[in-house]
């Protein structure tokens, strides 16, 4: 869904999406509209901040309290 | 802040339009990202196209088309009127107001009294509660309230977080007493100390405009803008949406005592589609009580969104049908304000375009 998003990074060579470039606030809502299509959730207004976007894995831990396990 | 008003009602609306219309496939060519991550925000986002002003065109041209044609079919008369509120953030001048300029230009009656109010998003229901707040006067029976922009005007071209989603328009609403009814219910909420989330820097007494606030900069993420342009922070201004409105309609319904359910329309401010359905999941709303197409049709003219709103999808329902509305605008300032009343039939309710 990253690389659909922004094909020309190499998100798995990344830690940090946002303060390495790779993802800015428009990606985070694109993103966010993705994830909610994808599995059928509405991520709350208030979660779409940097901190959740970080890596996979914070990416990961927002899904999980949505109830989605990847 | 709460506000109750009683014996008030809205008699009628005029959202006027400038012809010209942009759109989004065109304003891609300004900015610097691929056309693919463009057409994804143009779906995300909800925009299309929207209406520009052409040239020299003042927020004050809009409005006086507005009052002429209010006038010429018999549906206002210009001495009924009280007052006049003109809701702008791009007045004519620094001085004088430019509800002085309206009222001269209309060669309305000097017996009435006309007030500027500097306010963006919001401004429709700030103008209203003022409109309200004036006519608990006795010698005030009927005020006009102008909600006007053209901030395209001070928009770069070059700025993705800006330019898509901007549009100028005009409002004329006409406010006045009224035995029975409803009472109207309202609530504003202001916080200066996050003023910066949507400033224009330049042109003021503060920072006046010089060629060096003209020079366009690199301001990231790939969008360029001067310091006499608009500048948005796109993410403090959506986090404070999404932290502030849905608090701000459960407080206001419950001092109306009423429910979700119970409201016919959501009419909020229009910032975008995608910020408007995320409030929609967290408050609860059905997408098909909150209208979210005016930013695709339109463009986003600041305080005239919520006008433009109620006059696009209810259109001639409200000659004849009355509905439950509720009203939220959130923007500069920080403000966020919102108004539960009862709305309709009125006397007059449409869309006219500025030629």
């Amino acid at each position: 869904m990253l690389k659909g998003i922004r094909p020309e990074f190499d998100f798995a060579a990344s830690s940090d999406f946002i303060a390495d470039g790779l993802l800015d606030s428009f990606d985070m809502v694109t993103l966010v509209a993705d994830l909610d299509k994808t599995f059928s959730i509405s991520i709350d207004g208030v979660e779409i901040v940097p901190e959740n976007f970080k890596n996979i894995e914070t990416i990961r831990a927002l899904l999980q309290k949505h109830g989605i396990t990847t | 802040m709460n506000f109750t008003f009683r014996n008030k009602k809205i008699s009628g609306i005029l959202t006027i339009l400038p012809a010209h219309e942009q759109k989004f496939v065109d304003d891609m060519k300004n900015f610097n990202f691929s056309e693919a991550r463009s057409l994804k925000l143009k779906q995300v986002m909800g925009y299309d196209r929207h209406r520009l002003v052409t040239g020299g065109t003042c927020a004050s041209d809009l409005a006086i088309f507005g009052f002429r044609h209010l006038f010429d079919q018999e549906l206002l008369a210009p001495d009924s009127l009280d007052g006049l509120i003109v809701v702008t953030q791009s007045p004519d001048y620094f001085m004088p107001p430019t509800s002085n300029v309206i009222q001269g230009e209309l060669g309305l009656r000097h017996d009435m009294l006309c007030l500027d109010i500097n306010q963006g998003c919001a401004g429709f229901v700030v103008g209203l509660i003022q409109a309200f707040l004036m006519l608990e006067q006795d010698s005030i029976s009927r005020v006009a309230l102008v909600n006007m922009d053209v901030l395209s005007r001070k928009v770069s071209v070059k700025d993705r977080n800006s330019y898509p989603l901007i549009g100028d328009a005009a409002s004329i609403t006409i406010v006045e007493k009224s035995e029975g009814g409803a009472p109207i219910f309202a609530n504003s909420k202001m916080d200066g100390t996050r003023r910066e989330a949507l400033m224009i820097p330049a042109g003021g007494f503060r920072l006046p405009s010089s060629p060096e606030t003209a020079v366009l900069e690199d301001v990231g993420d790939n969008n360029f803008r001067a310091k006499d342009n608009l500048r948005m922070d796109g993410s403090a201004v959506f986090n404070f949406v999404q932290i502030e409105v849905p608090p701000m309609i459960e407080s206001l319904l419950a001092l109306a005592g009423k429910s979700v359910d119970s409201v016919d329309w959501f009419m909020f401010h229009q910032p975008n589609k995608f910020m408007l359905e995320k409030l929609c999941d967290k408050m609860k709303v059905p997408y098909e009580k909150m209208p979210s197409n005016i930013v695709e049709h339109f463009g986003n003219a600041s305080g005239v969104t919520i006008p433009t709103a109620i006059t696009f999808n209810l259109g001639d329902r409200l000659r004849a049908e009355s509905f439950l509305v509720c009203l939220a605008g959130f923007g500069v300032g920080l403000t966020w304000s919102s108004m539960l009343l009862r709305l309709g039939p009125l006397g007059f309710g449409g869309m006219i375009d500025y030629p």
